[in-house]
């Protein structure tokens, strides 16, 4: 049985350690080791994206990411999106727009939506589907999720100028 | 998954020793979106992953006009794509790592790793055989290369020996007058894996009117991505036309010897050989034209 190594990460801004085996996926970990329990199991084979996070300067299906190749690494899950003055913009818009029902998808889709605006503030419709087409959702559809992000992307632009 | 080992080597002589060491029970690992899925589906054992990331050369890109590009294999996609050098000398290629899976995938996935996983419908690898891409490997009795087209000898077999691993690729520089282009069919519009892909190179003379060369390669079409060697050599030396263009197209189609499967009958694919090396052969050329 191969021993647990000791990993060093920053999760959230904060720094974590934790124990790990080198077969356990880095969603494994944050859901099973250390209770953040956002990101989802879906496909559990790079398909499906409900366990998107974002590793350094990218995201990736966490469950395709070993535990111990976190080592040094910043990462940031849905449970980081949220400050305590409230929702994001991106989340904020999800629940306006009722881009969700069961919500399995909906931190994928939201970690995906602020990696996107972070690099592409305007992106336009087919940037959107574009983007988003490693995130499946299968009982929304698509249409209201790629309005949310829309409508996140305006409001997240307008709050730039009004600060501006 | 089953338990293993694993090991973030930090150098090129630490890997070589483990992998000499373990043979078949060891794997590299660079962004593990076809190795991780392998052995949780039970479709691959191991007793060791040897993570190859943190060797320096193994994981940067560089690129200058004497040399042309050295890409180390596990560099992915997302740094491929997002380089400015890469994207002006090697378009073809950046049409390929911008559709291999989704953005999620293309944080971690290589164009080493898509190499050595030898898929037969890997869309790096038609795009790296028409850039005359050459593959460096490193093992226990020291350095060699060997062309794209010969890296994949059979669906998930490669050229490397025991002990063996790609470091990096080598791209040489663009002549004046060239491009590339790099397409596939998919039934979907993104997130699936090449019912058929081609590539595609052409040096054009300098008033874009003929071919000076050209190279084509086609993906999922044969047990191992094929360059057409045939059909590339008929267009060097001829003036650009239609007409040559559907002779090379009809060349490239007769050495496809495809299956049928899931994805597409053999006759759909023989098919869209044709159609999509004339699209290839053409983006490459209005490439050309369009950097005047």
């Amino acid at each position: 049985m191969p021993k647990k190594t000791h990993v060093q990460t920053e999760i959230n801004g904060e720094g974590v350690e934790f124990l790990c085996e080198p077969r356990q996926s880095l969603l494994e970990v944050l859901r099973d080791e250390l209770h953040l329990t956002g990101a989802k199991e879906g496909c559990n084979n790079g398909n499906c994206g409900a366990c998107t996070v974002r590793l350094g300067d990218r995201i990736v299906n966490s469950c395709l990411v070993l535990g111990v190749e976190a080592e040094g690494q910043k990462i940031e899950t849905i449970e980081g999106i949220a400050t305590s003055e409230g929702l994001h913009p991106i989340q904020q818009k999800f629940l306006e727009h009722a881009a969700l029902q069961c919500g399995i998808c909906t931190p994928g889709f939201i970690v995906s939506s602020k990696a996107l605006l972070e690099q592409n503030p305007t992106p336009s419709e087919e940037d959107i589907r574009f983007w988003l087409a490693g995130n499946l959702c299968r009982c929304t559809g698509y249409h209201k999720i790629v309005e949310a992000v829309v409508d996140a992307a305006k409001s997240m632009n307008a709050e730039v100028a009004d600060n501006g | 998954m089953q338990a293993f080992e694993y090991v973030a080597a930090k150098s090129i002589s630490e890997a070589i020793d483990l992998l000499s060491e373990k043979g078949d029970q060891a794997r590299v690992l660079s962004g593990g979106t076809d190795l991780i899925v392998q052995v949780r589906e039970k479709r691959r054992s191991l007793e060791l992953m040897i993570d190859v990331k943190q060797i320096p050369e193994v994981n940067e890109i560089s690129y200058n006009a004497t040399d042309g590009l050295v890409l180390g294999a596990s560099t992915p996609c997302y740094r491929i794509y997002n380089n400015t050098d890469i994207k002006s000398a090697y378009p073809g290629l950046i049409d390929a790592v911008s559709i291999i899976g989704g953005i999620q995938v293309q944080g971690r996935a290589s164009v080493g790793g898509n190499l050595c996983n030898a898929s037969p419908a890997a869309d790096s690898i038609p795009a790296l055989i028409v850039l005359n891409a050459t593959c460096a490997i490193v093992g226990p009795s020291g350095t060699r290369e060997i062309a794209a087209k010969d890296f994949c000898t059979a669906p998930g077999q490669t050229a490397m020996g025991k002990g063996e691993f790609l470091t990096s690729i080598k791209i040489p520089i663009p002549e004046k007058n060239s491009s590339n282009f790099y397409l596939r069919f998919i039934p979907r519009n993104e997130m699936d894996i090449a019912v058929v892909g081609v590539g595609a190179s052409v040096v054009l003379d300098e008033n874009h009117k003929s071919f000076v060369s050209a190279h084509i390669a086609l993906g999922a079409v044969a047990p191992t991505p094929l360059y057409a060697e045939e059909a590339s050599n008929l267009l060097a030396g001829q003036g650009i036309s239609d007409e040559i263009i559907n002779q090379a197209a009809e060349a490239a189609q007769a050495i496809a010897r495809p299956i049928s499967d899931m994805r597409g009958t053999a006759n759909q694919r023989k098919h869209l050989v044709g159609v999509l090396t004339r699209r290839a052969l053409n983006g490459a050329v209005n490439r050309v034209k369009e950097t005047e």
